[in-house]
Parts: structure tokens; sequence; C-alpha cells
């Protein structure tokens, strides 16, 4: 609790902080690269026959994917707080890379969770979190995929708070995480609600991402929730089935419950058991959602849907062959509900889609999936 | 009520429950408390331990695959209460498997089983309100962890909102034996006697008789969990006699005031 509350003091004296902003917003612009282009997907709108698509393109930050975004804020507050350790847990090992990324440029140590079943499946990101000098620990317990990182680095953080920061990847744990990480985020919203108007002269009907935790979604959401007009909708990880073990749709399966420090909707038996997930994504892969999107959602502001592992798969085909875009595996659920809603919108609706990240960390998956050799 | 500390200094013995079964686990127990434990912890397996180390989340893996569940550790406790009338129940759990069953029902059955009170890794003080409530209007004494690094004010909440005593944690981290013990526990121990009265159990880590009896210098009880798991892990159809003669090893020469 100490740490969680001199990380929300420092967090919040770095708001007000001129000079931290300065400085995180010009290691975004000459770093990671933002602003990030908004595209119009011609050849896919014309392709589904309904409303206009746009994409934000997530995907072409420095490190392949939003999660830069977070890891540059969180890791000056390393630097105001004066620690040297950061750990963190990665699924997808996007997250992971981000860390290892902003660890080598600030001359952090950096040590990443990784459950072992994700190491497989994730094996390039893997060797990249090492090339930048990090420890990639790989965690044996549970099921083996994000959830366990998650546990195995908060165990971590208890043992080590005096020296080490837990740079969490998404809007999720205890407070302030989950108001952080967003804020971080923010900018996808901010940039993409001023283009999409620069470039249409009016608000998207829709606005979609993928939700694992969530941060790439509402980073996207929180500049639009004032505009009630735009529909915002989170795709799940939709697996392989309806039954408890095979997905990771948390609103369609899950009840309010509390794990590793937030409370929200979560997957679990009767007995209060968390339960295992699956998805095609490791990105997706969790039982639990940020408690924001649950309260969007019980709002009635945001609404969430699945994306099955083979529609995701055919979207990321599609995107691919339409766009020149090979879109992560999670963001490729975004995409799959494009294909399922936009058909069925006015040729005069925009849709925005966040593609949140590239898809070369797939590779291997999709070349199991898709067997095109 | 059974949760008083007549020797110095007390024993709390920490079990998971339904490793490797319910069955085993009540036998145990009742060596333990047969061999000297006077306060009983009884550990509701969780699949995500945050606050564990490698060997309680070893045995909760083994509870959790025959389906060990909070109900059945609370009729658990009612049996072992039949047995032992004067030792003090604890349930030492997650708060989701709680917050599945109800808390008022949660609290009714384990009042109605002869628990003494309870403790919720994973619940701050500072999130608790709902929670103390339930506690106090069913008569159960909520126990809250202070760690080495909260600071005065929060040692200080924690200590007033506890009931029946406070559990300090020998160092920061997770639970796991330990070679050695740190000073932080002795320090941490006399920032709590500025703020209460009552007893202060220290835990984590602690496994041999040097350990307790060298906590024992300056706390009224010694937890004991991941030791007395692990000799139930390491003695496959003989837990319960090997908890007893660990338990017994633990505590000689210790000073009963009753």
């Amino acid at each position: 609790m100490a740490a969680l509350e001199e990380l929300e003091r420092e967090y919040e004296k770095a708001k007000r902080d001129a000079k931290f902003q300065r400085r995180l917003d010009e290691l975004l612009q000459t770093y990671a690269g933002r602003p990030t282009a908004l595209s119009f997907a011609q050849r896919l709108t014309q392709k589904l026959g309904g409303a206009k698509i746009y994409l934000k393109r997530e995907d072409l930050l420095h490190t392949g994917a939003h999660k830069i975004n977070n890891c540059l804020g969180q890791a000056l507050l390393v630097e105001r707080m004066r620690k040297r350790r950061v750990i963190a847990e990665t699924g997808a090992g996007q997250h992971g890379v981000a860390t290892a990324t902003v660890c080598a440029l600030l001359g952090f140590e950096c040590v990443v969770y990784m459950g072992t079943e994700d190491m497989q499946r994730q094996e390039l990101n893997v060797f990249r979190m090492r090339l930048l000098g990090a420890e990639v620990r790989g965690v044996e317990s549970g099921s083996r995929t994000l959830k366990d990182a998650i546990n195995e680095a908060m165990r971590d953080w208890v043992t080590n708070v005096r020296t080490t920061h837990y740079l969490l990847g998404s809007v999720l744990g205890a407070h302030p995480y989950p108001t952080m990480v967003r804020d971080f985020h923010r900018v996808i919203g901010r940039e993409a609600r001023a283009q999409i108007l620069k470039a249409e002269g009016k608000l998207p009907a829709a606005v979609i991402a993928c939700v694992g935790g969530g941060s790439n979604a509402i980073g996207i959401f929180t500049e639009f929730l004032k505009d009630e007009k735009v529909r915002l909708i989170g795709v799940e990880a939709g697996g392989r089935g309806e039954g408890l073990g095979e997905h990771a749709a948390r609103f369609r399966g899950g009840s309010p419950g509390v794990l590793q420090g937030t409370y929200s909707y979560v997957l679990q038996d009767s007995a209060g058991q968390i339960a295992n997930t699956h998805s095609v994504s490791a990105g997706l892969d969790y039982p639990s959602i940020g408690p924001e999107h649950a309260a969007l959602r019980d709002a009635g502001r945001a609404e969430y849907v699945p994306a099955s592992d083979a529609e995701a798969l055919e979207a990321t085909t599609l995107l691919a062959r339409t766009e020149g875009i090979i879109p992560a595996l999670e963001s490729a659920h975004a995409v799959a509900e494009v294909v399922k809603r936009v058909p069925k919108m006015k040729k005069s609706d925009v849709v925005l889609v966040n593609i949140s990240g590239r898809g070369d960390k797939d590779i291997g998956i999709l070349r199991e999936n898709l067997r095109l050799d | 009520m059974p949760l008083s500390f007549y020797k110095k200094p007390a024993l709390v013995v920490y079990v998971t429950c339904g490793d490797p079964d319910l069955a085993t686990t009540r036998a145990v127990v009742l060596s333990a408390i047969a061999a000297g434990a006077d306060v009983i912890e009884l550990g509701v397996p969780f699949s995500d331990p945050v606050a564990d180390g490698p060997v309680i989340q070893r045995a909760s893996e083994r509870a959790l695959k025959h389906g060990t569940c909070l109900a059945q550790v609370l009729t658990l406790a009612a049996e072992v209460r039949q047995h032992a009338q004067s030792t003090g129940l604890i349930v030492f759990s997650y708060l989701n498997p709680i917050l599945r069953m109800g808390m008022e029902k949660f609290c009714m059955v384990a009042r109605h089983a002869g628990v003494d009170g309870v403790l919720v890794t994973d619940l701050p003080v500072e999130e608790a309100g709902e929670y103390m409530q339930a506690m106090k209007a069913h008569d159960l004494a909520p126990v809250f962890l202070a760690a080495p690094t909260s600071p005065d004010t929060r040692v200080q909440r924690i200590a007033q909102a506890s009931r029946g005593f406070v559990y300090a944690v020998s160092r920061t981290g997770v639970t796991g034996v330990r070679q050695k013990l740190a000073d932080d526990a002795r320090k941490l121990v006399r920032r709590l006697r500025r703020v209460t009265k009552l007893p202060i159990a220290v835990g984590f880590g602690i496994s041999n008789a040097e350990q307790f009896a060298e906590v024992g210098k300056f706390a009224d009880a010694v937890v004991v969990g991941s030791a007395i798991v692990e000799t139930i892990e390491r003695n496959p159809g003989r837990e319960a006699v090997a908890v007893g003669e660990f338990v017994r090893k633990l505590t000689v020469g210790r000073l009963n005031l009753d």
C-alpha cells in the first residue's frame, strides 16, 4: 500500500508539472513516433460495402504497439522516484518489449515476467526483450499466461518494493494504475478525434477497439466519452467456444469479483476460483477486465462483444490483403467486429478502429493456423 | 473467546486446507493442537495466491486439484471446533472466494462453525469498511496485516481495525521460509506497541525453534505457515504425526503462563 500511495503522489505531482509533460511529449514525438497516422481503409471499405473505415495506426509506433505510450510515462515517474529497477508482466510480449525498451533508453535494470505458455507462442518477443538487455523470467504456475505473470510480478514487487517500480502494462491492478495507465494512453483518442474531424468533418458513428485488460480501448474511448452519439465498442476474445476456460469474454461469462487488487468482471467458478482462459492472442488471454470498462458497460456507455479465434485469424488475412497491414492478433479482434458491423451501417457513416499493434510478433501462430505455404 | 495468548509466545499454525485432502488437514490440525498450537489459521486455497511463496502456491494447487472450496473449509472448522474448544480458529483467505459466497452468508456460516476471526490477505484496511461491519455484526474478529513498509499512520489504522490480535509481517515479500529474520520485525512490533494493546503475532519466514524463541522475545505470538505446509508435503501418509513432531520441536522450552 505504501508503494501505491507513493506512486499516486508522484503521479499527481508529475501531472501538474509542465516540465514532466514536456519531456513526455518530446519522447512520444521524437522517440516513439507520435502522432500516429489515421489511415482511410479504402479497399476494406469497398469490400465490406458499408460505413467508411478509418484505422488509427498505433501499429506504427516504435516497438510495434500502443504499449510504449504508457511505458514512457511510467519510466519518467521511475526517474522521479529515484528507483533503478523496473519489473513488468507481459502476455503477448508487446508490453515487455516496450518496457525493456524504455529501460534501455533510461538505463534501468529490467526484469519481465512471462508465462511459459506465452513465451512459447511469442518467442520472437522473448528474444527482442533479451536483446534489449532485459531478463525474461518464465512463470510456470497456474495457466502459465498473463494472469500468472502478473501474480509473479506482484510477488517480486512486494519483496523488492523499496528499490523497484512495477511497470504494469494495462488498466488493471490497484489504484492508481487503472487511472494512470489510461491517462498515458489518452493521447490515442485525442489525436484520433482531431484527425477524423479533419478528414471527415464529423465524428465517427462508432469507435472499435480490442479489450484484454483494456488499455488501448480506454485510450481511444476516453476522448469520445462526452460525444454521446459515438458508440464505443470493445471486442473481447471469444476464443474457441462458450464454455468456461474456452474464451476470455468477461462480459459474457464473468461476474463481479476481485483479482489482483481490482474489483471488476471476472471469469470464475462457483467457488470464486479464477477460471483459466483461452485466446489465440496472448494479449487478450486474461480472466478480468479493467474496472473502468466494467463501469462503462454497466452505465451503458460502451458495449462489449466477443470475436472468436477463427474470426480474428480471418480478419488478419483480410486486412493484410486489402490494406497491406498485418495487425496484431489482438487488434485483429477489433477488425473482426468491423467485418460484422460495417456492412449493416450507412455508407455515410464513419467507423474508427484502433489498430493497437502490428502482427510481426504473431507470424509463428499465423503460419501454423493459416497454412499458406 | 479462544483468541487468548496464555503461552509466551503463543503458536499460530497455518495450514492450506485440502492439501492433500480435507481428512488429512483435519488430522494435521488436531495433531498440531495436541502438540501445542494455540491458534489455527485455516487457509482457503486460491487459484491466484499473490501473497504466497512457492510452498503455499504448490499446496494451493494440490488442494484445488480436487476442488477444495470455502464452504468445505467452514465445515472443517466446525469439526475442529467440536474437538478443540479452547483453540483459536482463524479463516485465512483471499477476498474473492468470500465475495463469491457472499459476505453475510460467509460471516453467518463461519460464526456458526465456531470460527473466531478472519484474515483476508488481499483486502487492505482502507477498503474494508463493509467487511468490518459484517465482522462486527457476527462477532468475528477481523485481523489485518501490518508490513515493515507501512507508514505510522497506516500501522495505527491497522491496529485500530484489528480485533483479537494484529499480524505483523516480519519482512517485505511473500510467505516462505527464510534462514535469517530481518530486524524489520522487531522494529515493526515496537511501532505497533505504541498504538495498540492487542497481542501481536509475527509471521512470514519462521521455521525453526531458534527463530521461534527469538521472535518470542518481542512478540506475543509466532505464526508458522510455510514450514508446516512443507512438513506436510514431505511426509506423505504420515502428515499428522510429522506436524505433531515438528510443533513439539518448535515449542520446546516455551513458558506456559496459563
